[in-house]
């Protein structure tokens, strides 16, 4: 009897500890604090297209079928979608992505989620405006490998194409440009949906678990996660040496005189990032602990290094809360369709 | 007298073109990964000293128009750009895209 006494009291006491480690973590959240960084994350009204490349449904229709069009390569099988395939997020799902003849490419295939906002495109910024980026890997040897000489002569040997370019450019009809211009349109609508945690920045506590909470709190504190995957789409489109353990020049094959710029990539959205493995720009970590803890470790010690990365001194539990932060970012998204190929 | 008269003129006409003509020297700078101008106008043949006052690296450069790169630009640095040529262009940094400003040139 006294055994169980004893029992039940050294339960009660652990209950109290628990009980009281949580009421303790959870007053540990300024709820001031959270208030002020949510109104840094809420999500923008309207989808911005350029002034001279302005939306209409008919140049983002026909971006569609374009961007899905494997005739738009060489070798007539590599499409936009066969890397930013909107199953795996608009990515591919490996660590680095293959490209023409199925030779792998030097990084991991960039989502193209919420694209209308970005500055600059690439992992190393090489191109000014999605127009010109749509171009770009279909150009390349390496991936889609086709011949920009004749592409304007084969979508013009499809009456489908015809007549579709007539209609989303009546006054241009087939070139580089309004190829370019249709598939930038279709992307820029590419856009994440409302997450958990936009539900929970727009008022709903209930939204998102109390470990996600702490995530978010650490995100804009400790962990300073947010010196990089600001705003509402967690990007800076600015690039940063994070310290792996790769010899890409990154941005510096653009800027080499500037120091900070060696090793230095863009910063991805973390919209919907879950569902993005494996992750950074060589696809090196496999799962989002992996992140954290590479962060948490300050990454290597090189002059490029970025002046934000240091060991960060989380515990094994505030690491978890940044993961379950994350994966609050996650949108419930309908299958997209994939469209009929004009012929 | 006559001729002292015109002298004269021509003399004055020739300051009150020159004071015209003279470019001016426009400065904007950079803090918080802001320019502080989001759109300045100025006038062919002025020059925009950019000034770094943050306390991070910068760069600034532009493709279009009036072409340049100051490459990077260390806190307390600045760059005199002299815009020639007419037109509208995008001037951005580097290193953080989002800290841009549109110049146009008349």
């Amino acid at each position: 009897m006294k055994l169980i006494d004893v029992r039940a009291v050294a339960f009660c006491a652990a209950m109290l500890a628990v009980f009281s480690a949580g009421i303790s973590s959870a007053s540990q959240l300024d709820k001031s604090s959270l208030e002020q960084w949510k109104t840094d994350y809420v999500r923008p009204g309207l989808v911005p297209f350029p002034e001279d490349n302005p939306y209409t449904v008919e140049k983002a229709d026909l971006g569609k079928k374009l961007f899905f069009d494997p005739r738009l390569s060489g070798s007539n099988a590599i499409s936009c979608a066969s890397c930013h395939n909107p199953a795996f997020s608009w990515g591919d799902g490996l660590a680095k992505g293959v490209g023409h003849g199925s030779r792998q490419l030097g990084r991991r295939t960039p989502t193209i989620w919420n694209l209308a906002w970005a500055e600059l495109l690439m992992w190393d910024g090489r191109f000014e405006t999605l127009e010109e980026q749509a171009l770009g890997p279909m150009a390349a040897d390496v991936e889609m490998a086709q011949d920009m000489s004749t592409i304007v002569g084969e979508l013009s040997a499809i009456p489908g194409y015809r007549a579709l370019f007539n209609i989303a450019f009546p006054d241009e009809g087939i070139t580089i440009d309004t190829i370019a211009k249709a598939i930038a349109t279709y992307e820029r609508t590419v856009v994440t949906g409302i997450a958990p945690f936009d539900r929970w920045v727009a008022g709903d506590e209930t939204a998102i678990p109390e470990e996600a909470k702490r995530g978010f709190a650490l995100f804009n504190s400790k962990a300073n996660c947010v010196a990089c995957h600001s705003g509402w789409n967690f990007t800076d489109d600015s690039f940063h040496d994070i310290g792996l353990n790769d010899d890409d020049p990154g941005r510096a094959a653009e800027l080499p005189g500037v120091e900070k710029m060696r090793h230095a990539f863009k910063t991805p959205t973390l919209r919907n990032i879950d569902l993005r493995a494996p992750f950074m720009h060589d696809g090196s970590l496999t799962d989002l602990a992996a992140v954290v803890r590479h962060y948490n470790a300050g990454g290597i010690q090189r002059p490029s290094l970025s002046d934000d990365m240091k060991p960060l001194g989380l515990t094994p539990a505030e690491e978890s809360y940044l993961v379950a932060f994350m994966e609050t970012l996650t949108s419930p998204e309908e299958p997209v369709s994939i469209p009929l190929m004009p012929r | 007298m006559l001729r002292i008269s015109l002298s004269l003129l021509a003399a004055l006409g020739l300051v009150v073109s020159a004071i015209a003509l003279a470019a001016t020297d426009h400065t904007v700078t950079e803090k918080g990964k802001k320019f502080s101008e989001k759109k300045l106008t100025i006038q062919a043949g002025d020059s925009i000293t950019f000034v770094n006052d943050d306390n991070i690296t910068h760069n600034v450069y532009s493709k279009k128009v009036n072409q340049f790169d100051t490459g990077a630009q260390k806190p307390g640095a600045s760059d005199r750009i002299v815009f020639k040529n007419k037109g509208k262009q995008k001037v951005r940094c580097a290193i953080h895209p989002k800290m841009k400003m549109t110049v146009v040139v008349e």
